[in-house]
């Protein structure tokens, strides 16, 4: 399907025109945008197979640094599981502590994955093409490592059984009026969800490096290829299938970070019970999740050198994504916030002082990375086209959405009704080192699923090249698209 | 419906925050003996605690006292969110149940306690020596990685249930006694079945001083305070 029908060429041989100005308007195009920029399917493939067979030192040196982290990660929960919750730093007021706000965390960077492939794809969003894939990572990777933190909580893992709906003879089935019930249906939900629909958009492009290596990789590529051949059908289907899974996935993605919130929202302590927790933490996935994205896609460029694919064109797009989620985000911050104020109810002015007293160096932190930062700075078009700014943006916006997490969970606990009961709360090495080695393993799973899949999915590439095409009007030569749904 | 309905009252006027309830209660029910460290790092575990307040600057300070423990509330929040039913409601004593061994430790319960009666064990329970050896065999010695709380003795309870049911007869008004009542030396607990018209609790509420901590939360508790006067420290 993706060999043209046009009569006369290829469409990666459109010809030059032969009119100077036109031809440098030609080349302006093919330097700006990726899908004007149109090179033979072969070369796009060696292209991407090059950058996955390149494993040089700084690569090996990385995985066995990550690894190291990943192996502190489980001895220290070892540790842990041997000596009990007590070498953390939680206490009788303050009884969630790092674990909960890595879950969300985790789950929340997961958002933009499905985010851009799904709701950008049902949107024909071309920008998306490139990043689709490596978002789709983040939110895989984001999702398996949240799905760690419920059973690094919890103080006896052995018994976590007891929290799963399975026929058992203790008389014994879990609760569904808790949130945690909930949460972790929706999880469970999300994490098949998002993996089907990054396993179906993968399919051709294992079918392609199935066609380009022999022997045992041969077979496993094969074997995940489920013997694609490229016929009209299979498009079609192919087709087909992602538009009813991306359907599917985007109310799941809205519920999954709703019910997140809700596990606080539900609960009657002050600074959680709030309406406004659901769609205030879905922005906050979000902004978490598209710089999430913005990081992983300086780092793959950089790193695999794939300038033709990840252009200026797509960090400018992400850019100007984040800036409108970073003024969603103030807005709900600040709806949220000039409510308890206003309503000066004792616990919530008891909140604030904790906000502005003892932990105001981390919200003041907070609000500079999540607001001064990008609004500061993304609406220019340098910035957003420069990696390093992209960069130290995204990973302040980080910092920003982790300090968010760390304020509402073991910070409003610290605060409650019988002000006897006021514990401060201070990590421990344990916690610290656990959520090192989390951050650690998710990197150390996503450079080797660099090296294992295509991280720039190739056929979404020239399939968006093939739709495009150029007209020309009067002396100027002007982008076409055609559509063919 | 419940055959009782387990009702402590906490007279604040007589309460002297002696806390001699604290120990007894630590005795009855095997609580294990937090250390100092523990305690700094706000671990301190004690399922009846007096919460002491102080009111005013020095010199005219005063100090006020509350007991605090499970309000073994009729509408309990940390019910629901347990994802195991460790944490459910007894129909027979009307109290709130916590199942050791179904508890796999999320905390959730404890989050959503308003009183912050719920201790987890953070670490395997420890008892210094002679301690040990003054274990109570009618409860169990928790582990770690559950929670716990305050019963209002239902060891106690039981025990006395069965008796007055081998012997045909209702469970007598002062029968059961917690080891806090029972230790406490003003008599400002007082305990009792509220279902009971003749019993004393079911006598003295409602009483003219009489409120529920944290009433405004709409958690039913089962625990009266009768509003008493400050304790003055000093001359």
């Amino acid at each position: 399907m993706l060999e043209t029908r046009t009569e006369t060429a290829p469409f990666w041989e459109s010809p030059v025109p032969e009119d100077e100005v036109m031809a440098q308007q030609v080349a302006h195009y093919r330097d700006e945008h990726l899908l004007l920029d149109p090179r033979p399917p072969a070369e796009i493939n060696g292209l991407m197979l090059a950058a996955m067979r390149r494993t040089g030192p700084v690569f090996w040196l990385l995985v066995v640094g990550l690894g190291g982290m990943v192996l502190a990660l489980f001895t220290t929960w070892v540790i842990q599981m041997v000596y009990g919750i007590g070498i953390t730093g939680l206490n009788r007021s303050v009884m969630w502590g790092p674990y909960i706000v890595n879950l969300v965390y985790f789950i929340g960077i997961g958002h933009a994955g499905t985010f851009i492939s799904a709701a950008l794809r049902l949107m024909r969003y071309d920008f998306r093409r490139p990043i689709a894939r490596a978002a789709e990572t983040v939110t895989l990777f984001g999702l398996a490592m949240a799905a760690l933190f419920p059973l690094i909580h919890v103080g006896r893992i052995w018994k976590i059984y007891y929290m799963f709906p399975i026929p058992n003879q203790r008389e014994l089935w879990p609760n569904f009026r808790s949130a945690l019930l909930w949460d972790a249906t929706a999880i469970t939900t999300y994490m098949i969800g998002s993996t089907l629909f990054m396993f179906v958009a993968l399919i051709p492009d294992l079918a392609m490096i199935r066609d380009r290596t022999t022997g045992l990789r041969r077979k496993i590529y094969g074997a995940f290829a489920l013997g694609w051949r490229g016929t009209e059908g299979e498009w079609h289907r192919l087709e087909v299938v992602s538009n009813i899974l991306g359907f599917v996935i985007i109310p799941v993605m809205f519920s999954v970070h709703t019910i997140v919130s809700w596990d606080f929202a539900m609960a009657i302590q002050p600074g959680w019970h709030s309406t406004i927790f659901g769609p205030f933490f879905i922005i906050g996935a979000l902004f978490s999740g598209v710089a999430a994205v913005i990081l992983v896609m300086v780092i793959v460029r950089k790193g695999m050198r794939l300038g033709y694919f990840l252009r200026d064109e797509h960090f400018s797009a992400m850019g100007i994504f984040l800036m409108i989620l970073a003024m969603a985000w103030v807005y709900f911050y600040f709806a949220e916030w000039i409510t308890n104020w206003y309503g000066n109810l004792p616990m919530e002015v008891a909140l604030q002082e904790m906000l502005t007293g003892p932990l105001a160096p981390f919200f003041y932190l907070m609000l500079f990375g999540n607001i001064i930062v990008p609004l500061g700075t993304l609406w220019s078009r340098r910035v957003r086209t420069s990696l390093p700014a992209m960069f130290v943006i995204a990973l302040f916006v980080q910092i920003g959405m982790y300090i968010e997490r760390v304020l509402i969970i073991p910070g409003m606990l610290s605060r409650n009704e019988l002000p006897f009961n006021w514990v401060n709360y201070t990590p421990r090495w344990p916690e610290l080192l656990i959520t090192a080695g989390t951050f650690s393993f998710l990197a150390l799973l996503y450079i080797i699923w660099t090296r294992v899949v295509p991280i720039i999915p190739v056929w979404e590439v020239y399939e968006g090249q093939a739709l495009q095409g150029r007209r020309r009007v009067g002396r100027a030569i002007l982008p076409t698209r055609s559509d063919p749904h | 419906m419940a055959e009782h309905k387990w009702t402590m009252i906490v007279d604040l006027d007589k309460c002297t925050g002696c806390q001699a309830c604290v120990v007894a209660c630590h005795a009855e029910n095997n609580v294990p003996i937090a250390s100092e460290a523990e305690v700094v790092r706000g671990r301190g575990l004690h399922w009846i605690r007096i919460e002491r307040y102080w009111e005013g600057e020095f010199p005219n300070v005063k100090a006020k006292f509350l007991p605090v423990f499970c309000q073994q509330c009729g509408n309990a929040p940390c019910e629901p969110v347990c994802p195991t039913y460790a944490s459910y409601h007894s129909e027979q004593e009307n109290l709130n149940i916590q199942v050791y061994n179904r508890c796999v430790g999320t905390r959730y319960c404890g989050n959503n306690c308003p009183y912050k009666v719920r201790y987890f064990n953070y670490r395997a329970p420890e008892f210094d020596a002679p301690l040990e050896q003054q274990l109570n065999p009618d409860v169990t010695v928790r582990s770690a990685g559950v929670m716990e709380k305050c019963t209002f003795c239902i060891q106690r309870i039981r025990r006395a249930a069965e008796t007055a049911n081998a012997e045909g007869r209702p469970i007598a008004d002062g029968e059961v006694q917690p080891a806090c009542v029972q230790a406490c030396p003003s008599d400002a607990l007082i305990f009792g079945d509220k279902y009971d018209p003749e019993s004393r609790v079911a006598r003295m509420v409602p009483h003219n001083r009489q409120f529920k901590l944290l009433e405004h939360l709409g958690t039913e508790p089962a625990v009266y305070y009768l509003k008493g006067g400050e304790t003055h420290v000093g001359d």
